[in-house]
């Protein structure tokens, strides 16, 4: 829950709309993004947060939801 | 040294409009524009096999390199990762097609990044062996369309051969240096399996090669003292459209700096690069000094870039 607002912030910027999909709904599956916005999301992500994520991380499940995102940041944070 | 000396491409004739796809797989001709670029691509028919196009390619390349005869080449490398058979290949039969007999002809099975792999080892060859023609056919079509037919796979691909001779003297663009990644731990999200249709995590390989291309590319241009601004032209395998303008992008260049063909000949696979090569040099070319980036991503992982200056 941590980092709730501010993954809305990036999902809402990288799609260029509201995310309606509850945190345990898939992202991807719901439309809200597709296969060319989870790179931005990636690189948002990391800028937003001031990570690095490793391509062996790059698996888009890590990502596909509100939830997952938060999971994996908090490994990384 | 070794030099790009031409290149030579082949397509076949039918021509298949996304109307002819969308009503074949259930999906809307708009949507395919709209997620890859493409607005047909190119069929290839019983008799144009992956051997018979690669042979058609490399007499195109010849010609384009001012005639040189086919007895003049000490090395055939043969990419394709549609060849109809396990074995052989279709690099023996590409030399045979070409009236070779002796000439060593080696086949690369990697789909979509093998004509670069080609490339890059044929540059290190050429020394050894004198001119080394890269070819790569495709024929995707029977494979994307296997039924379950996924529509995402089927309505991107297309069939068709490209060709590059490269050559120990001179030719129109030097090869600087290259740079060839392998990664198989994500080998499993763009696979074809024996007797299956190709299958495709498209999330996975967008977000992979979205994050490992344009890196692969800055870091080769870095390590020759040269800069995306400075590059002539970009290019790249025609997967999708839509990577292209994201690549573009990522390397902070101008889309027009990536030649595209994809709209009329969908992904080709490791024939791509080639072909877009073989039309990019009939309208521009290299230019005397001035750098040139190849590039591709494809199944397996393997991914990398080619530096060439005219």
């Amino acid at each position: 829950m941590a980092h709730r607002d501010k993954i809305h912030d990036i999902l809402r910027q990288v799609s260029g709309k509201e995310i309606a999909a509850g945190p345990e709904e898939s992202l991807f599956d719901s439309g809200a993004l597709d296969s060319f916005m989870l790179p931005d999301l990636v690189g948002a992500l990391e800028q937003e947060f001031s990570i690095r994520i490793p391509d062996s991380d790059l698996n888009p499940r890590k990502f596909e939801s509100v939830a997952r995102i938060e999971d994996y940041l908090a490994t990384r944070l | 040294m070794a030099f790009l000396k031409a290149f030579g491409a082949w397509l076949p004739a039918r021509r298949v409009s996304n109307e002819e796809i969308a009503a074949r797989v259930g999906c809307d001709a708009a949507w395919i524009r709209t997620v890859s670029g493409i607005e047909e691509r190119r069929f290839a028919g019983d008799e144009e096999t992956v051997a018979q196009m690669a042979v058609n390619a490399a007499r195109d390349c010849l010609d384009r390199a001012g005639g040189v005869a086919a007895s003049g080449l000490g090395m055939i490398l043969v990419s394709s990762g549609s060849a109809e058979r396990r074995f052989p290949g279709p690099a023996a039969s590409v030399a045979h097609g070409l009236g070779l007999a002796g000439v060593p002809a080696i086949d690369l099975p990697i789909a979509s990044a093998g004509s670069l792999f080609g490339l890059a080892l044929a540059a290190q060859l050429t020394p050894a062996y004198g001119n080394v023609l890269v070819v790569a056919s495709e024929k995707m079509s029977p494979l994307a369309l296997r039924e379950p037919v996924d529509r995402n796979v089927a309505v991107l691909f297309g069939d068709g051969a490209g060709a590059c001779l490269v050559a120990p003297g001179d030719g129109a663009g030097r090869i600087v240096d290259s740079a060839l990644y392998s990664d198989g731990a994500f080998a499993a999200d763009l696979e074809l399996a024996f007797d299956q249709p190709i299958r495709m995590n498209g999330l996975s390989v967008i977000l992979q090669a979205s994050r490992k291309l344009p890196r692969a590319i800055a870091d080769l241009l870095a390590a020759n003292g040269r800069t995306a601004a400075e590059v002539d032209a970009f290019l790249l395998h025609q997967a999708n459209r839509n990577l292209l303008v994201k690549l573009a992008q990522a390397l902070q260049a101008p889309e027009s700096r990536f030649p595209s063909n994809i709209a009329r000949y969908g992904n080709t696979s490791s024939a791509s690069l080639l072909i877009v090569a073989a039309e990019w040099s009939a309208s521009a070319g290299f230019r005397s000094g001035v750098p040139v980036v190849m590039a591709a991503f494809g199944a397996g992982f393997h991914w990398g870039a080619i530096l060439v200056e005219g």
